[in-house]
């Protein structure tokens, strides 16, 4: 039966038969594809779509078991070939390279000109083959953004245009590599954060930034009752927070780093009175000069220098939102169902992570009800497999029939990601 | 896509509207047709057959319902300021016109957050924030009377989206009625809500994608310091060099403008900016943020003007003086009427290296063809705003001009820029959109006008010079799944 896969995507581009490894969530797969440009992509897709067979997009599968599991698949096709910088103006601030490109690879490239696409890896690790991490196009599948997204925005205010491949093999682009463009619809943004449901991409064109000079954190501890005064003070400051992180954990009071980067006397100046203030309310805090442990990272153990998480372990991983001034409130939900939380707090965006046990189905109801009335939502990320399955992921979504509509129109034979997405699409 | 011919007709509509709407906010004389019959870019001109001035989103979904029910095609039409003819009427259909719907909900610095109606004009929020510390950072020159509805549509910039972006980057969420009827919430306050980015593809779709009925904006810290500086320069190519030598030091102003010696001339004309005498070109860059930073930023800044050989530095300090400056550039549109009866203004964008090739090539356009182009830039960005001259009255003088305006195009094309880079397609570009896309990228942008309107009633003849037939398919190979050989349906 494996043969017969491999036999009807043919020529389209290099292929093997899978491994119990491909499994996508734990649902296997027959064979894993690489194509190695758009071209074979497109060959790939029409293969497949021809033949009826399900499609999953894999970059370096950091994130693969994200969402809920799909349906069915067939074809796990994996992008790391398409891997090349295409270009880095460096003039012009803008760089394209291939979905596959690791995030990490492309910022050694940047950096050689002074240049940085402001995304953190939220599940950045070193592999002794080289980078792991996200890689680009799975940055942009899943919207990926980390502490700096208070500064610059997620990953969908940093793309300016996208080449992917539709379901049936079509070729196409959206947006450009001009910063400012209103020609036609803002395709790139509906398909950051889309799953890989609505089509391949294989090309991305983001918008850069300057390196900063120096970075400054400044950490703070305070007493859960404070919280709320403390990160009012550090979001509304002036002295231009590029980042407020906040973490919460049981029986540890709350920590709150806030990043300042910039110029070496500016920053250093800029995170002295933000410390100045912070005392002022009572609070005492001190200025770093690399960040804490945790700073961006998913998935932390917990204390400097701690075991790491064993390989292939899920947590119940949860993205949870509210409004600014809903932060406080959410935390402390969390801390009460005994879970852990580190996110942007100048965002509104945490992830929490929820001890193993029964009441985990409770706790992410109790949750979700407490970020939706807090203006945001909530969505099971990842979760232990015995686990997943009780839960809902997403959540209810707002406009879900025109997204149904939207995946109609372009991928009417749900060949890619069947049942991954919101909704069941 | 229903046909011409079988669409109904807007009388029908009106009588579905009558007890829904007030009579007087529904307008059917010709005279008062004719006041609505064009936007911004006047050379488009259509008398609409029904004006209807809603003053609830649930008036603008009973008009979207009654078109819908009665194929009629509708328009949706904020201050009328748009510059690509967005808001052009359409002959056999209803202009849905939701500046009265001007409600400021909401100001929530606490949550850096506003909640406005489509019809709250631009700087009416700002206005709000500001006592708050807050501001809405999206700022096109039109800021004073352009509604938030037609920025969501446009996805509109200004001088200050260089550093902190576009439109797009500052809704969270809105309400819509769908060109079938349905209101609908997009997005929700906090970022990053499930499922697809809906929000996302709303902003900047022009209104084809149906009508914004409210949205929830974010809200921007007011910085601490602002400095304003205006360098006169010889060329645009020593201003050019300067705005290159800037960024290439690392530094992302809030914005970075050059005007041109034809534009200065009309800016002089018309508001008396005082812009340094004799300058080939006159550059304004603003930093803001911390106060240490933008001392230091002000500093290398200064340096590099005076480096790329500024004849005249000043710097403004205060609002006033920083007002003075930036009034002959928000007025350069307007105060080339001074120096032409008529112009065309374009809105192509190049990337920015290619800047100095551009404007050179555009000079030996003009001199060629023997038409005037007058030059405003957001040059930080590469957006240019070239104003091509012309007097409708003399022979041959407008498909001139229409010609070089078309050139222009192609040239930023050419050097892998975009047709427009803040003001829309509308129905003025749609036909470049080709020389832009492929037919596949227009077609897969259509896919999502099916998705939301698929008989193609909201705003049609827009955006896209040819419409896609929704529902219509490529032939795929029917059969069953490959590994279900006994053919089970698997999906
Ligand atoms: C002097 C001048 C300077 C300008 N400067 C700039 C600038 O610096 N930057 C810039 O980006 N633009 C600029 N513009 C263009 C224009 O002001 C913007 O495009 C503005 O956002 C249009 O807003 P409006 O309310 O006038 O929209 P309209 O012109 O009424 O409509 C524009 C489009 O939006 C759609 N629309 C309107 N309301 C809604 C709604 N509620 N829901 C759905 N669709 C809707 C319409 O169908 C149309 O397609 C300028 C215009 C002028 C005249």
């Amino acid at each position: 039966m494996t043969g017969s896969v491999l036999d009807l995507i043919g020529a389209a581009c290099q292929a093997r038969e899978a491994t119990a490894a491909d499994a996508v969530d734990g649902v296997t797969t027959q064979v894993v594809a690489s194509p190695a440009s758009t071209e074979e992509t497109s060959a790939l897709l029409r293969a497949c779509h021809e033949h009826g067979l399900a499609v999953v997009v894999r970059g370096h599968g950091t994130k693969l078991a994200w969402g809920t599991p799909p349906e069915r698949v067939d074809v796990v096709l994996d992008t790391t070939r398409m891997d090349a910088l295409v270009e880095h103006s460096r003039g012009d601030l803008i760089a394209t390279a291939g979905a596959g490109m690791p995030l990490a690879r492309l910022a050694a490239h940047l950096a050689e000109g002074g240049h940085q696409l402001v995304v953190d890896d939220l599940v950045a690790v070193d592999r002794p083959d080289g980078p792991g991490g996200s890689t680009l196009g799975g940055a942009v599948a899943t919207n990926l953004s980390g502490p700096r997204r208070t500064w610059v925005g997620a990953m969908r205010d940093l793309v300016i245009g996208v080449r992917f491949v539709r379901p049936d093999g079509t070729v196409a682009k959206a947006g450009g590599k001009v910063v400012k463009n209103v020609a036609g619809y803002d395709l790139s943004k509906l398909l950051c954060g889309s799953y890989g449901s609505l089509a391949v991409i294989t090309e991305v064109t983001v918008r850069l930034h300057p390196l900063p000079e120096a970075d400054r954190w400044v950490g703070t501890s305070v007493e859960p009752d404070r919280l709320a005064a403390v990160l009012a003070e550090v979001v509304q400051s002036q002295e231009v927070p590029h980042a407020v992180e906040v973490r919460v954990r049981p029986g540890v009071r709350p920590a709150v780093v806030t990043l300042l980067s910039g110029t070496e006397a500016g920053a250093t100046a800029r995170a002295e009175t933000l410390r100045d203030r912070l005392a002022t309310l009572g609070c005492e805090a001190r200025v770093h000069d690399v960040a804490p442990p945790w700073w961006g990272v998913l998935l932390h153990p917990g204390q400097r220098g701690g075991t790491p998480v064993p390989d292939g372990s899920r947590p119940v991983l949860l993205k949870a939102t509210a409004r600014l001034s809903g932060i406080p409130q959410l935390l402390e939900e969390v801390t009460a169902v005994q879970g852990t939380a580190t996110g942007s707090a100048g965002s509104g965006v945490l992830y929490v992570t929820l001890p193993p046990g029964d009441e985990v189905h409770d706790h992410v109801q109790r949750l979700r009800s407490v970020s939706t009335r807090l203006g945001g939502s909530l969505v099971v990320l990842d979760a232990p497999p015995q686990t997943k399955p009780g839960l809902d992921s997403w959540g209810a979504v707002p406009g879900l029939e025109l997204m149904r509509r939207v995946k109609q129109e372009f991928d009417p034979r749900r060949t890619l990601a069947p049942g991954r997405f919101v909704g069941g699409l | 896509m229903t046909s011409a011919g079988s669409r109904g007709s807007v009388t029908e509509v009106l009588a579905d509207l009558r007890g829904v709407v007030p009579e007087r906010q529904l307008l059917t004389d010709p005279s008062e047709l004719d006041t609505y019959a064009c936007d911004g870019l006047a050379a488009y001109r259509v008398r609409p057959a029904l004006v209807v001035l809603a003053d609830s989103a649930d008036q603008v979904a009973a008009t979207v319902t009654a078109c819908a029910r009665r194929g009629v095609p509708f328009v949706a039409r904020g201050s009328g300021t748009g510059l690509s003819g967005g808001a052009l009427p359409h002959a056999e259909g209803v202009l849905l016109v939701t500046s009265r719907l001007r409600t400021l909900h909401e100001v929530r610095p606490q949550d850096q957050r506003a909640v406005v109606d489509p019809g709250v004009i631009n700087l009416q929020v700002s206005k709000a924030a500001n006592p708050h510390g807050y501001y809405f950072a999206p700022d096109p020159s039109s800021q004073q009377i352009c509604s938030i509805g037609g920025n969501v549509a446009e996805n509109s910039g200004g001088a200050h989206c260089l550093k902190y972006g576009f439109t797009s980057n500052h809704v969270l969420s809105l309400d819509v009625v769908t060109p079938q009827g349905e209101q609908v919430t997009l997005g929700t306050e906090a970022p990053d809500a499930p499922g697809y980015d809906l929000v996302g593809a709303f902003v900047g779709s022009e209104g084809t994608l149906g009508v914004a009925t409210r949205a929830t904006v974010r809200l921007t810290r007011l910085p601490q310091e602002v400095r304003t500086v205006l360098a006169g320069f010889a060329s645009t190519d020593q201003a050019g060099a300067a705005t290159s030598a800037i960024i290439a030091a690392g530094i992302v102003p809030a914005a970075i403008e050059i005007m041109d010696a034809l534009a200065i001339e009309a800016a002089e004309k018309a508001v008396s900016c005082g812009y340094p005498a004799g300058a080939g070109a006159v550059l304004v860059v603003e930093l803001d943020g911390s106060a240490l930073e933008v001392e230091h930023e002000y500093a290398r800044v200064e340096q590099i003007c005076r480096e790329a050989g500024t004849f005249e530095f000043r710097m403004a300090t205060d609002a006033a003086e920083r007002a003075e400056i930036w009034k002959g550039r928000k007025s350069a549109f307007a105060a080339v009427g001074r120096i032409s009866p008529d112009y065309i203004v374009q809105d192509g964008v190049v990337p920015r290296t290619a800047l100095p090739e551009v404007l050179r090539r555009m000079g030996e356009i003009s001199a060629e063809r023997g038409v005037r182009v007058a030059n405003v830039f957001h040059a930080g960005d590469g957006n240019l705003h070239p104003l091509v001259l012309f007097d409708a009255s003399e022979e041959g003088a407008t498909e001139r001009a229409e010609e070089v305006s078309g050139m222009i195009l192609d040239l930023c094309i050419e050097h892998g820029g975009s047709i427009t880079g803040e003001h829309g397609v509308g129905a003025d570009k749609a036909r470049y959109m080709p020389r832009m896309f492929t037919d596949d990228d227009l077609d897969t942008m259509q896919l999502v006008r099916c998705a939301f309107d698929p008989e193609g009633l909201a705003n049609p003849g827009k955006v896209y010079p040819t419409p896609r037939l929704c529902g219509e398919r490529p032939r795929v190979v029917q059969g069953a799944h490959p590994l279900t050989a006994d053919g089970v349906e698997v999906f």
